[in-house]
């Protein structure tokens, strides 16, 4: 399944936030999203999972999802959203409660899960017990035990300290190494974008038109950062967004 | 130029200015002064300070308590109160979470229901039980009414205003699983509401006591507000005080009640 964003705007009353985008999301790829802050990059994510209508343009899916696939478009949310009165193992099996009423089957994709972000021993912890970390890869799990068809990433690992969020992003690699999993990725973080991404969307400031569209050739498992080959990409995105950066910091919120 | 050396300097430690500002539990202290006052109270009605007219001794109380507990009164009154005030919260209790919830989850609810809710909740109920006299008769409907209507207002306002304080990316994240509204209310917006409705409820059973007794003064033959209330035309003031004394432990009782549910029910918060 894939995903085609096809002229599509986006405005709150008579505010533009999102301008002709039309932007192609393929399978097996994490498509990375960048911009400056209010750029309406997190908006556009929420107009791809359908939790908010376009103004006008359309998101049209392309092929179906897979047989399997109990949620096919995924959030991960920055704050983890994580229901604070369910254990671990709760919040994994949140999502699964509606569509798997077969309970020795959900137990078992729910512990399938767990076993696979290495969470099986936090099984019966509440959300406040864990770390940040912990807590992002618990919604990792959850976002994984619904099969989804396109995980949307919204700012991940922004929540995060600078250690932690080196960590998951190995982690997410290492993720992808195992399901090539298709995702769009959105984040302020370059470096993450570079890290991470295998083509990289620049976003205008507001109202966010797509000023650029990067492809980053190297395989994800052996990007280092500090090469030539990634260090002037991300040069290049810096460039990219340096002036938009610094209007939009100036820019009046609602 | 040598680098200076602590020979030539004078040495001091930075002084501890932090602390403060934090309740440390002193037990001792809380029973202490309980037991003083009831030291002082006795002393003073003994040496004939306060008068027995005024304000009967502690162990005149303590013996009309016992007299009331021995004649098995104390529970033919506990009885009748307990079961007016049980039947009543109960009903209020439920219709006001599910009021409540009509309201945080449809626009039209709220729009037609809030303010009516607002505009009813400040009027002092006891003032209606003439009203609830006539409509529902001098018996037990009356009293039950009355706790019902008290307690349902505050539960309403602690239910919908719970729910509006659900984190809105919780429910989002449950949209953006594919749950229902059903199961988004059930399973994201009760429990995010519950720690302001378990709050609601300590307030709606402080209220209910004060309605029940209230009613009671008023129009019972049965009851620890008719029982206040006989004693206080006899001028039994000791029978008055144990009465009282009754109330102020069946609050704490409920209290403690609550902070049990509390404490098992929210065992998910810090």
């Amino acid at each position: 399944m894939e995903l085609k964003i096809d002229a599509l705007t986006h405005s709150y009353d008579d505010l533009a936030v999102l301008d002709d985008i039309n932007l192609d999301i393929r399978a097996g790829e994490i498509l990375c999203l960048v911009g400056p802050s209010g750029c309406g990059k997190s908006t556009l994510l929420r107009l791809i999972g359908g939790l908010e209508r376009p103004t006008t343009g359309r998101v049209i899916q392309i092929g179906e999802p897979p047989e399997d696939s109990l949620n096919p478009l995924t959030f991960i949310f920055q704050d983890f959203a994580l229901l604070p009165w369910r254990t671990v193992h709760g919040n994994v099996s949140l999502p699964l409660e509606s569509h798997l009423h077969d309970v020795p089957r959900r137990e078992a994709v729910i512990a399938d899960v767990l076993e696979r972000t290495r969470l099986s021993e936090f099984r019966d912890a509440y959300p406040r017990q864990i770390s940040g970390g912990m807590k992002q890869r618990v919604a990792i799990a959850r976002a994984l035990a619904v099969r989804p068809a396109i995980l949307l990433m919204d700012e991940p690992l922004s929540a995060l300290d600078a250690q932690t969020r080196e960590l998951l992003m190995e982690d997410l690699v290492d993720l992808w190494q195992r399901e090539r999993f298709t995702a769009v990725y959105v984040t302020h973080n370059l470096e993450e974008a570079v890290r991470l991404g295998h083509r990289i969307a620049v976003l205008s400031r507001r109202p966010g038109r797509i000023r650029k569209i990067l492809d980053v050739p190297d395989d994800l498992e052996n990007r280092d950062i500090l090469k030539p080959g990634l260090a002037s990409i991300r040069a290049d995105l810096w460039q990219q967004l340096h002036d938009e950066a610094r209007e939009a910091d100036r820019q009046l919120t609602r | 130029m040598d680098a200076p050396t602590d020979h030539d300097r004078p040495l001091r430690e930075v002084a501890f200015r932090g602390g403060g500002f934090r309740h440390q539990p002193i037990r001792a202290l809380s029973i202490g002064t309980f037991l003083a006052l009831l030291f002082i109270w006795e002393t003073g009605s003994r040496t004939g300070f306060i008068s027995n007219l005024v304000l009967p001794a502690p162990s005149e109380v303590g013996t009309a308590f016992y007299d009331l507990w021995k004649s098995g009164n104390l529970w033919d009154h506990l009885s009748a109160s307990l079961a007016r005030l049980g039947a009543g919260w109960v009903l209020g209790t439920i219709l006001g979470i599910a009021t409540g919830f009509a309201i945080g989850l449809f626009s039209v609810m709220r729009a037609s229901l809030a303010p009516l809710v607002a505009a009813i909740f400040p009027i002092p109920k006891i003032a209606l039980l003439p009203l609830f006299i006539i409509w529902f008769g001098i018996g037990e409907g009356s009293k039950v009414g009355l706790i019902l209507f008290g307690t349902f207002f505050p539960t309403v306002i602690a239910t919908y205003g719970g729910i509006d304080n659900v984190d809105r990316t919780l429910i989002r994240m449950g949209q953006s699983f594919g749950l229902n509204r059903w199961e988004i209310a059930r399973k994201i917006l009760f429990p995010g509401a519950l720690p302001a409705i378990l709050s609601g409820m300590r307030i709606t059973a402080a209220i209910g006591i004060i309605l029940i007794v209230a009613a009671e003064l008023i129009a019972a033959e049965k009851g620890i507000g008719a029982f206040i209330q006989m004693a206080g035309s006899l001028f039994a003031t000791d029978q008055l005080v144990a009465g009282v004394l009754v109330l102020s432990v069946l609050g704490l009782a409920v209290n403690a009640l609550i902070g049990l549910a509390e404490k098992h029910l929210l065992r998910w918060r810090a």
